[in-house]
């Protein structure tokens, strides 16, 4: 019987197997963030077992409220900031440097196909992209992870999701991977791996893999992941040159990450987006989601560009064609974060950022603010916000707000606008 | 070796499926860097009809509640939420991987029923104050209500999660371990 890329990659690091269908699995990444790693770092301290297992191995960022917003968060910056220099962890992104999370150790290239990846944050799937096992953990496995570089996980199913046809223009990754969120419901795929196939996810690129993979833990799954290819190799290529002679090299080595064809799946699923349109969310859970068209005219009071799911350069780019030229309603707010500095950069180098200027956009530093409602454009209650990002639950974005998810395209056309509508890129 | 929790007490029903962890402790409270902080906030953001953390929560030590508890975020704030406010049990349809998992790694109880046999406990308990008591060792649940009911229910979990909820946790155990 041949096996999925998950059971390849727990194979490949099973330290210990303490009951038949759990794995205790080596790790060759710890990511950490100062909202979850704090409280594990206390609790080393505190039972006297302040160590780490691998420096080189742990890559920490504070990205979720940066610049500190008041005393607690000073706090947990403090207390990363302190722990990275004391263990010395060289990969440690602070205030100037730092992005979000599964936007920034991407772009390091921190990740590898086959790797096994763990943070304390449910988002972490998104490194899935690269043809990792990558994991969100809370802070007891993280503080394990930490110290001993091993985190146990059950046996992994994965459902095998197979993406055809062609995207009509105006139609993204987003609205994919919304739709699919849809058909699985969000406990759909509740302790499985989800392996998303076929000719649209190989015509994607690394970015609308990460995209689509972020959110495979809103349908429940452990882990998103894309088989890697030749995409993924021209990706990383400038952080493996030096370990291969060329990237056809690469590419076969990497090639033994890819599920065999006679792999065993609980479930496969055919899909052909061609018919797809523009999505959003409504309601509070993210596998309820109606057209676009179907909820034009819903006001909005605030619209959010930014977080680990669309606030890379592609998605920039996309938001930068629909409001070029154009104005911010009177009505609307738009706060827009770079995920990285160097999308930052990039989207200055590009012209983006006067666009978005022009038109009346908030620019912020890179940080997650908004999108878990702690800082940067919280929501005042009874408020509307069209957001990127990839969380429409209760009180999400702030006490009494409303969240619809959708791709930053749709995203500008609201802030144009004033309510949700499609944008002038899309043709139906 | 850290205590065994207790997984007995007054139930709290919440006829709901897919509670997630923003519901259970919102996103603005992770600023706190202690459990004990924690408290006053548990299921404040919770969206169900009638309900009101502030009365609703008052002497409950158990949940029993329908199917995907717990997903949403990783924050393990969630089950530490539940913990400093008595509650070490959720009694549910399924959990998220997460939610679960954080359970146990916190000595903490994560028990699946069958639908069924949670559809029977919401008819014939949730209308009346109702309380549970755990046998560990015979895996079961006994509950009884305020007006003479009883019902005796076994359940499983699997031999690795018994051992961290007897050693209080996983990371007392893996520390020895690996
Ligand atoms: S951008 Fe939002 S979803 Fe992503 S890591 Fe930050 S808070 Fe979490």
């Amino acid at each position: 019987m041949g096996k999925t890329i998950a059971e390849k990659i727990f194979d490949a690091h099973r330290v210990d197997s303490p009951e038949e269908g759990i794995s205790v699995l080596s790790l060759d990444r710890v990511f950490c963030h100062e909202i979850t790693t704090p409280i594990a770092i206390n609790d080393l301290v505190s039972r006297g077992m302040d160590r780490v297992f691998d420096p080189d191995k742990i890559k920490a960022v504070i990205d979720h409220v940066t610049p500190a917003k008041d005393s607690k968060t000073a706090e947990q910056g403090k207390i990363m900031r302190e722990w990275a220099a004391r263990h010395n962890i060289n990969d440690f992104f602070d205030i100037g440097r730092n992005g979000v999370c599964h936007a920034i150790f991407p772009e390091k290239g921190f990740v590898r196909p086959g790797f096994t990846v763990i943070m304390g944050d449910s988002h972490t799937c998104t490194h899935g992209a690269f043809g990792a096992f990558a994991a969100g953990v809370g802070t007891t496995d993280l503080e394990v992870g930490i110290l001993k570089g091993v985190c146990s996980f059950k046996a992994p199913e994965s459902i095998k999701i197979n993406v055809t046809g062609k995207l009509k223009p105006g139609v993204y990754a987003k609205d994919v991977i919304l739709s699919i969120i849809a058909k699985l419901g969000v406990n759909g795929a509740t302790n499985k791996v989800i392996e998303f196939c076929g000719p649209v996810v190989e015509a994607f690129s690394m970015e609308e893999r990460m995209t689509v993979c972020n959110m495979a833990i809103e349908a429940g799954g452990t882990c998103g992941i894309c088989p890697p290819d030749a995409t993924t190799v021209d990706y990383l290529w400038d952080f493996i040159k030096e370990d291969y002679a060329d990237k056809a090299a690469a590419l076969a080595d990497y090639s033994k990450w890819n599920s065999d064809d006679d792999a065993s799946y609980a479930e496969v699923i055919d899909m052909d987006i061609s018919a797809l349109e523009p999505v959003a969310t409504f309601g509070y859970k993210p596998d309820q989601v109606k057209t676009i068209a179907e909820l034009e005219k819903t006001p909005v009071n605030q619209v959010y560009i930014g977080s680990c799911t669309n606030g890379r350069i592609e998605d920039l780019r996309e938001a930068a064609k629909v409001l070029d030229g154009k104005k911010v309603a009177d009505s609307v707010r738009v706060v827009l974060s770079p995920a990285t500095p160097d999308i930052y950069k990039q989207a200055l180098k590009e012209g983006l950022i006067d666009i978005f200027m022009e038109a009346g956009v908030c620019l912020t530093n890179p940080t997650c603010g908004a999108c878990l409602g702690m800082s940067n454009g919280v929501l005042a209650d009874g408020e509307v916000c069209a957001s990127t990002t990839n969380r429409n639950f209760n009180g999400r974005m702030g006490k009494g707000g409303t969240v619809h998810l959708m791709s930053p395209a749709s995203a500008a056309a609201a802030a144009i606008s004033g309510y949700i509508t499609n944008s002038s890129l899309y043709k139906g | 070796m850290a205590a065994v929790k207790d997984f007995n007490g007054k139930v709290l029903f919440l006829d709901r499926s897919d509670i997630n962890t923003d519901e259970i402790i919102p996103a603005k409270y992770l600023t706190e860097i202690t459990k004990e902080a924690l408290k006053p906030y548990l299921l404040e953001d919770l969206k169900m009809e009638g309900f009101d953390p502030s009365k609703d929560l008052d002497g409950k030590s158990v949940i029993i509640t329908k199917s995907n508890f717990g997903c949403g975020s990783s924050r393990e704030h969630a089950p530490w939420a539940l913990e400093v406010n008595g509650i070490n049990l959720v009694i549910a349809e399924n959990f998220a991987r997460i939610f679960r998992q954080n359970m146990y790694n916190c000595g903490m109880m994560a028990v699946e029923l069958s639908s069924d046999e949670i559809a029977a406990l919401f008819s014939e308990f949730s209308g009346e104050e109702t309380t549970i008591s755990t046998d560990l060792e015979k895996s079961e649940f006994t509950l009884s209500s305020a007006s003479g009911k009883s019902k005796t229910l076994s359940f499983t979990i699997s031999g690795f999660d018994r051992t961290l909820v007897d050693h209080g946790g996983w990371v007392g155990y893996a520390d020895k371990k690996y």
